[in-house]
């Protein structure tokens, strides 16, 4: 018996009613930002269920320790205002937890009400509550507007305005924000810019930080994220780069309309072709040549599509997650002759509808995508239901579909509770493209193995 | 690190000693120590407002109500009016496992949001809502809607108990509200209130279509958290005890509409549900009992105080015979184990019952609990329920309804006479008693109420416990350190941990755990080593 039983292929018209979402709320997006800048102690002002629900979620996304800090309003404060509860709550952090910093981030509660986050952390400096050399950073993540990645946007934007400044000595930089990704994507990007030998400021940073070593010893803030210093050389960088529209164009604007640092934003480097226009885009900013070891790693892939893509051509694919991740995969797949046949993300804008018309003029398949409201996994299931795929991505609660329809499931985006890897592993750049590729072969291989009849089973494939 | 055993006094004061001194002031209340041998229970600070910025383990009152009590019935859709968030993060994260029955009706893995968006906090989402609820209807035709409010939706004004009321009236089945904003009162627990409210004023006593069966009992505050619950149902099978209604593990709306049926009520979750045991009582006139399924001991005990209160010889042979069956295995699988257990101590910091069951496990492998306390239970649960009376609700919880409830003209129906109470209580069947944690723990026991981030590094280095048991918050964080951490709201996916086969399965779980080589690998080899060179060697 089906576990997502309810679900029938009849589409019934929807205008209120969202069903397994394909999205979350805006500040897990800015907590998960604020961990990627070293010593900070990202705080949630609202009432304490937020917090303890967005630590909960990232530590079972990366079985990491994840803390918080949170203003636990009570009804008083949110009717009167949170101004005491945020004031006390930065004087007992930073007496017991001596964090360098703390991004303070809003919910559904506080920006209904009001609260001005300004204003408070200026009356806490004002109040002394703010150790010398300590930082309070913040910004608004309403949780009525966009989703988990227009928080991460926020909070982006928030650490760029504590702590970015221009001392007019260009120091000939590139400045990368890499979007909502992992820890692991992080490091490759670090890595990939370095082959090209250029020389970055990426913030955040969450490699080291959500993905730490077991040593005897918990350290709350370890040694990894990028500096408020780091992050105040970003003005002087000769250009910004943006990986992921959603994610980081507030960040990139904000760069160049503040510092007049020129930006330009990419894709995820996600697949062959959007990792060639991110190398390309570094080559150009940094003025740079990009060297062999690079073009060897980009052959690998290009020399494994050409030998695996008879497996994947024509199959059909069903895609839920955020645009910024979705835009460059779908991309990915028609490389690999695949289709992706449904597309759902619960992030709204525009853009995608453009882009995803763009990327699927060509396909012979009357592919369906939809994103912003009522764009959700219940949608996904039963245009499903009505005509199958030969394969799943997306986060964890797509399993569900996957075990009731029997279709393979690779795992990848936000959240995935159910599986390790992707803190370790990038899923970004040359490599990222060959371990993409590895699992989607992986995963049909699997099942042709399963399903062939016994006549049609072959030792080599 | 210290390894001389210290006194209250001096493990509170390196507790607290860093605390701004208004902090230090509060959570000096808030921390005890245990009363087992007769010594006078202390008073304890609990169910109050959480400071804030501590690092609290707490969640919200959406969390307690939609998350906790009235998300595991399988037959009503739940419907979270709010920001996407709070649906999201409640979708499927509780291990409420579910049995979907003849009927098949199953609505867990789904999460229904009004997904409100900015629009809605501006002009309102009463209009959302009510088009929202028939959507539900119109997709998924179940018995039953309910709808939980969050955050904005108080201050919003929307009016969602006008809204259930018309969409009732015009879809024809049962649908209501919860007010349970997450800010209010101070913690899960009010949550937990305002559901045994909403499911007590709406659905329990609404079908009085006879159930058969001998030994009819509810089992309230039970969740069936990795299979609890069937292994309880299982053990009740074996022994002729009829089941009418768990609130709420593997439940259905019906089970709940016809719960009046029952004879008895046994509370396992006292926190949580107690409220339902006192209303029922009242308005029908069934007694409860507390009971507890967490180790072989407890549910035998257990067993025998439900056999006890029906006064049937017939029963209590049943149940002992049941007892006598499933005990060999019970104790092999200590004795097994004991040689590796014994002597080992243990933490537990777990929402509002747990902290206090579970010790029962682990004394019956030979360890010790050195701290314990809940996130966010209150003083009856920690003292008993006799200080029920002294108790003043402060005013962060004042606005939680309490529901003024008379017997029912119809349907009460004491079942047993004052005199009959009398004799079961002088055979030791206590009534709306439950004694609380403290008095159950050792003196140079440490309890901490809504314990903090700062407080549990700190009792760890202090007292050095071999296993901790928390939740997914702490998990990482207290493995860090070396130590291992047990969770007891979700079990690390394991369970069940009820009854006789979970008694077996904790077992060899926590020998698991503790005695894992991975924590002996902490330490690389060359980590006391400076360099060396042994290559030198192959040079020569």
């Amino acid at each position: 018996m089906a576990l997502l039983r309810h679900t029938t292929p009849e589409i019934k018209e929807r205008s209120a009613l969202t069903v397994n979402p394909a999205k979350t709320c805006q500040p897990i997006g800015a907590m998960y930002a604020a961990l990627g800048v070293r010593s900070c102690m990202p705080h949630s002002h609202g009432s304490q269920g937020c917090c303890a629900y967005h630590r909960s979620t990232l530590t079972r996304h990366y079985k990491e320790p994840i803390v918080a800090g949170t203003s636990s309003f009570t009804e008083g404060s949110s009717v009167f205002g949170g101004q005491s509860n945020l004031l006390q709550a930065i004087e007992n952090i930073f007496t017991l937890y001596e964090p360098n910093v703390i991004a303070v981030h809003t919910t559904c509660l506080s920006e209904t009400i009001g609260d001005d986050l300004r204003q408070i952390s200026q009356k806490a400096k004002d109040d002394g509550k703010v150790p010398d050399g300590k930082h309070i950073i913040y910004c608004n993540t309403p949780s009525y507007v966009g989703t988990h990645v227009t928080g991460y946007a926020n909070m982006v934007k928030g650490i760029l305005k504590g702590f970015a400044k221009k001392t007019g000595a260009p120091n000939g930089k590139v400045n990368i924000i890499p979007g909502f990704c992992e820890p692991s994507d992080m490091a490759e990007i670090r890595r990939l810019c370095g082959m090209l030998g250029v020389e970055i400021v990426m913030v955040p940073d969450t490699d080291g930080v959500v993905n730490g070593p077991l040593t005897g010893t918990y350290e709350m803030f370890p040694n990894y994220g990028t500096t408020p210093e780091e992050v105040g050389t970003m003005g002087d960088a000769a250009g910004s780069i943006g990986l992921g529209r959603w994610a980081t164009a507030e960040a990139v604007n904000y760069l160049d309309a503040e510092f007049k640092v020129p930006g330009k934003i990419l894709d995820l480097p996600i697949g062959l072709q959007a990792t060639d226009r991110f190398v390309d885009a570094l080559r150009k900013m940094a003025g740079v040549a990009v060297p062999t070891a690079v073009d060897f790693e980009r052959g690998q892939v290009v020399d494994a599509i050409s030998d695996y893509i008879q497996y994947l051509h024509g199959k059909k694919v069903a895609l839920a997650g955020d645009p910024d991740q979705l835009l460059p995969m779908v991309e990915m797949l028609l490389t690999l002759g695949m289709i992706p046949a449904y597309v759902v993300t619960g992030t709204g804008g525009k853009l995608f509808e453009e882009r995803m018309n763009a990327l699927l003029k060509d396909v012979p398949y009357p592919c369906k995508f939809k994103n912003g409201e009522q764009a959700d996994m219940y949608l996904l299931h039963q245009w499903i239901k009505t005509e199958s795929v030969d394969l799943l991505i997306g986060n964890t609660y797509m399993k569900y579909i996957a075990r009731d329809e029997d279709i393979p499931l690779i795992r990848h985006g936000f959240p995935i509770l159910d599986r390790m890897g992707h803190q370790y592993f990038p899923t970004v750049g040359y490599k990222g493209a060959l371990r993409m590729i590895e699992k989607i072969t992986g995963a049909i291989m699997d099942r042709m193995d399963r399903d062939c009849p016994e006549t049609k089973f072959e030792l080599q494939m | 690190m210290s390894t001389t055993p210290k006194n209250l006094e001096e493990l509170k004061k390196e507790l607290l000693d860093k605390m701004p001194t208004k902090v230090a002031r509060k959570r000096d209340k808030a921390i005890v120590p245990g009363a087992e041998s007769g010594e006078t229970i202390p008073v304890i600070q609990a169910n109050v407002r959480t400071i804030p910025g501590i690092l609290t383990q707490r969640g919200c009152t959406y969390a307690g109500c939609k998350g906790v009590v009235l998300g595991p019935t399988r037959d009503i859709v739940n419907l979270t009016h709010g920001p996407i968030g709070c649906g999201y993060y409640s979708w499927l994260t509780r291990r409420n496992q579910t049995d979907a029955g003849e009927d098949g009706d199953n609505y867990i893995p789904y999460c229904l949001s009004t997904d409100m968006t900015e629009n809605d906090i501006v002009f309102g989402g009463e209009k959302k809502l009510r088009a929202a609820i028939k959507e539900a209807y119109d997709n998924f035709k179940p018995k039953s809607i309910s709808v939980f409010a969050t955050c904005p939706v108080g201050l919003i004004g929307d009016d969602i108990h006008a809204v259930t009321r018309q969409m009732q009236e015009e879809l024809g089945i049962t649908v209501f509200a919860n007010s349970c904003e997450g800010y209010k009162g101070v913690s899960q627990s009010a949550g937990h209130h305002i559901a045994n409210n909403q499911i007590f004023r709406h659905v329990i006593g609404t079908d009085d279509t006879p159930v058969e069966g001998k030994y009819k009992i509810n089992l309230l505050g039970e969740y069936n958290i990795g299979g609890d619950a069937f292994e309880i149902e299982r053990i009740f099978e074996k022994c002729g005890i009829t089941l009418l209604a768990t609130f709420s593990g593997n439940s259905t709306i019906t089970q709940f509409r016809q719960a009046h049926h029952a004879d008895l009520n046994t509370v396992m979750c006292h926190r949580s549900l107690n409220y339902v045991a006192e209303m029922m009582e009242t308005k029908f006139g069934i007694p409860w009992i507390k009971i507890n399924f967490i180790g072989a001991e407890a549910t035998a005990k257990s067993l025998r105080r439900i056999a006890a209160y029906f006064e049937d010889p017939e029963l209590m042979a049943r149940v002992e015979q049941v007892i006598a069956e499933e005990m060999p295995a019970v104790k092999a699988a200590a004795a097994e184990v004991l040689p590796r257990t014994t002597g080992k101590t243990a933490m537990l910091f777990v929402g509002g019952s747990r902290a206090h069951h579970y010790q029962d496990l682990f004394r019956e492998i030979g360890m010790e609990t050195l701290a314990a306390g809940y996130e966010f239970a209150h003083r009856d649960d920690y003292e008993g329920r006799h200080v029920l009376s002294t108790i003043k609700v402060d005013a962060d919880s004042r606005n939680i309804e309490e529901l003024e409830i008379e017997p029912d003209p119809v349907r009460y129906n004491p079942r047993k006479t004052p005199e009959q109470i009398k004799a079961l209580e002088d055979q030791g069947v206590r009534f709306k008693v439950y004694e609380g944690l403290i008095g159950e723990m050792k003196k140079e026991a440490l309890i901490i109420d809504d314990i903090n981030q700062y407080e549990t590094h700190k009792i760890i280095e202090l007292m050095k416990p071999d296993i901790f048991c928390a939740g997914i918050k702490e998990k990482y964080i207290i493995q860090k350190m070396g130590v291992p951490l047990k969770q007891l709201h979700n079990y690390d996916m394991g369970g069940p941990y009820a009854g006789f086969v979970g008694a077996v399965n904790w077992y060899h779980e926590i020998d698991r755990l503790v005695n894992t080589k991975v924590w002996s690998l902490i330490k690389a080899p060359w980590n006391d080593n400076g360099p060396e060179l042994e290559a030198a060697y192959v040079a020569d």
